[in-house]
């Protein structure tokens, strides 16, 4: 990425052996799986795993037919069904485990869909400039105002009992302008950068520019977009099933829901019946989040949060850190050299940073 | 200025965009949606109804497409919006305009209470960062990854059982009438107290967390550690330098945002049966009502603009800098 880690470091003058020296040379290697190191991006690509070993696998381990019904009529959870069973008798947990394969393939086709058309779109628009950039942007800025849902909704509607992967693509045809409009403003100020400049003024094709210089330097803010779409995508796909406009005889959370709200599940206290898949949405949404917030902090390594703030000094007091102050630990025999501003802003600005 | 003109023509561009992307969708239906209500209530749908219907559904087959355009405009700027095929003869303005009020009522407040009230929170987060608060963020990652419409079910199953003060479902008390006295009042704050409360709880924590990261950059700041440096008050620091430049980008993501953020509170309607456009909108798809569909998809739309504009007014009002050029 363009924050080299070691950054922080590096302008600090006067802090001797303990930084300078040893570190740099072991700081500058690429470590690929650095990423996955950070706890919460950690936690939420394994809860992700989780649920795309279920889409997989759901169907072919899920205890009973989901449409299937029998003689246990909305019954509480119990050894026989989990999750309980609908006022049909069907079982609740095979129809979530059967569910999760719809909710993860929409999402993550819309994803790409959207994410592909921002890069498309959003680079383009970057690089280019002049007109051309004045007319994309322009677009991204009319689709991202536009309200998306009541669109998806409309448009839906109208392409009766559309099947999921028609819904994958209404949803990632309608939510890029996001993803676009952020690419766009990275990419503007990345061809300003002198390796761009000098890979122009080297006669390099402009598509070439594009793909291996300048690209590489936005994975991070396209991966992130990608997630964020993922999240939107599924929430409107379980909504478009909640509110019954998407085809109703495939099984999805939204659909478990929609039944639940017209057999009025509420009124006759089966929580049983709404709690499970609402829950496997918010923590799938919690673990989707989870990710972008790891790729936001290995961006920007001030985002994480820096642990315990408050330290005690040597002369007893406590002191709590903050962002530009230091406070003197060990008072020095002498009075210390003149450090510049600089240094001293930077020397707290990640007390932590190198160990999480 | 300029960069209000600016925008008013963006924002232009944008209501025409939409307003012709309205004219192109109901072309996509198949069939003749306007035939079967003809059919259904024969004699009792006037000439100029169906011909308003016809412009909207572009059926007439003898003109071109720019032609019918044109005929579309025409019949918009008249406040003509066809006729709502659920509430039949209403026309859909009418029924747009009944329930306008209260989206703007419920959707309106809320959303502006949840932005102000996670602002200020995140204030709070992003200055003491790596205290206990920081401990409180993935609790507030959670309930927004929730579905409002789910946290709505749940609030009805706790909060809104018989005897309960909270009511399930409404806007007001069935046999009121909507008036601005002592009896109607008090029963519609009733109703959206818990309808409200879903949507601060789910919509709340996108706000702190963007705040508490703005906070945390800027507090790195060289004005800041100026600031410090000339012993000004710890709150005066917080509140006059660090939070008032991390709110400018805050704002606009605000003015962004508001497009997803409505049509999400929308399904809160849905759930709490809450007379608004969201519910609106969920029985005319539930009954095929394409004119009401596209009529609440345009008010929908102008009202996110016209509510971006304000936005945007509040940016030129906090950042001298825009008043500047």
């Amino acid at each position: 990425m363009a924050i080299s880690p070691s950054s922080i470091e590096q302008v600090i003058p006067g802090q001797g052996a303990m930084a300078q020296p040893s570190a740099t040379p072991s700081r500058a290697k690429r470590r690929p799986f650095r990423f996955v190191a950070n706890a919460k991006a950690a936690t939420g690509l394994v809860i992700l795993a989780v649920y795309v070993l279920f889409a997989i696998i759901g169907p072919w381990v899920a205890p009973y037919d989901p449409s299937a019904r029998s003689s246990d009529i909305l019954q509480g959870p119990s050894a026989k069904h989990w999750f309980g069973t609908t006022h049909l008798g069907q079982d609740i947990f095979s129809q979530i485990l059967v569910g999760t394969r719809s909710v993860v393939v929409v999402g993550l086709l819309a994803g790409v869909v959207a994410t592909i058309l921002s890069i498309l779109i959003g680079v383009t628009a970057g690089y280019l400039a002049g007109v051309a950039d004045e007319g994309l942007s322009a677009l991204s800025n009319v689709f991202l105002v536009i309200p998306a849902l009541p669109l998806i909704i409309i448009i839906t509607s109208i392409v009766e009992r559309a099947s999921d992967t028609l819904v994958a693509l209404i949803i990632g045809l309608t939510s890029w302008a996001w993803g676009a409009r952020v690419l766009r403003a990275q990419t503007l100020s990345l061809r300003r950068r002198d390796y761009v400049e000098a890979a122009r003024a080297s006669g390099e094709r402009t598509w070439r520019i594009i793909l291996f210089e300048i690209l590489p330097n936005l994975t991070a803010i396209i991966a992130s977009g990608f997630v964020g779409t993922v999240i939107f995508a599924v929430m409107s796909e379980i909504t478009l099933a909640f509110i019954g406009i998407s085809s109703i005889t495939s099984w999805n959370w939204g659909t478990i829901l929609f039944w639940a709200q017209g057999q009025q599940a509420l009124a006759q206290g089966a929580w049983w019946w709404f709690v499970p898949a609402g829950l496997a949405i918010a923590l799938l949404g919690t673990a989707l989040a989870l990710i972008n917030f790891g790729i936001d902090e290995f961006v920007s390594p001030r985002l994480r949060s820096g642990g315990s703030t408050r330290i005690r000094t040597a002369s007893g007091h406590t002191v709590r850190m903050r962002v530009g102050f230091t406070p003197v630990l060990n008072p020095p025999a002498v009075a210390p050299p003149p450090v510049p501003v600089d240094a001293v802003v930077l020397s707290s600005t990640d007390r932590k940073g190198g160990s999480r | 200025m300029r960069f209000l003109l600016q925008r008013v023509a963006f924002y232009l561009f944008t209501a025409w965009a939409a307003i012709t992307l309205n004219f192109f969708i109901p072309r996509m239906i198949p069939g003749d949606p306007v035939q079967s209500l003809i059919s259904r209530n024969q004699g009792r749908i006037s000439a100029d109804a169906i011909e308003s219907l016809r412009v909207l559904f572009g059926l007439d087959e003898n003109e071109s497409v720019w032609e019918q355009y044109v005929d579309y405009w025409k019949q918009l700027l008249q406040g003509d919006l066809g006729l709502s095929f659920t509430f039949f003869p209403a026309p859909v303005s009418t029924v747009i305009g009944d329930s306008l009020p209260w989206t703007v009522g419920l959707v309106g407040i809320t959303t502006i209470v949840s932005f102000l009230l996670g602002t200020a929170l995140g204030v709070g987060a992003g200055w003491r960062r790596g205290s206990w608060v920081d401990a409180l963020l993935p609790a507030t990652t959670f309930l927004s990854s929730i579905p409002y419409f789910w946290l709505g079910l749940v609030a009805i199953a706790v909060f809104a059982g018989p005897g309960s003060f909270f009511p399930s479902s409404g806007g007001y008390e069935p046999g009121l009438v909507p008036a601005f006295d002592q009896y109607f009042i008090p029963s519609a704050i009733q109703h959206s107290l818990l309808p409200a409360a879903t949507i601060l709880v789910s919509s709340m924590s996108g706000w702190i967390l963007s705040m508490r990261n703005m906070m945390v950059t800027v507090s790195s700041e060289d004005y800041i550690t100026v600031a410090h440096a000339k012993g000004l008050s710890e709150r005066r620091v917080a509140l006059s330098y660090a939070a008032r430049n991390a709110l400018l980008p805050n704002v606009s993501g605000f003015a962004l945002s508001l497009g997803f953020i409505v049509g999400g509170t929308l399904l809160v309607e849905i759930v709490f049966s809450y007379p608004g456009l969201g519910y609106q909108l969920f029985q005319a798809v539930g009954s095929k009502d394409y004119p009401l569909m596209q009529g609440i998809f345009l008010i929908i739309t102008i009202s996110v603009l016209v509510a971006n504009l304000l936005a945007d007014v509040a940016y030129l009002l906090l950042d001298p800098r825009t008043r500047k050029s």
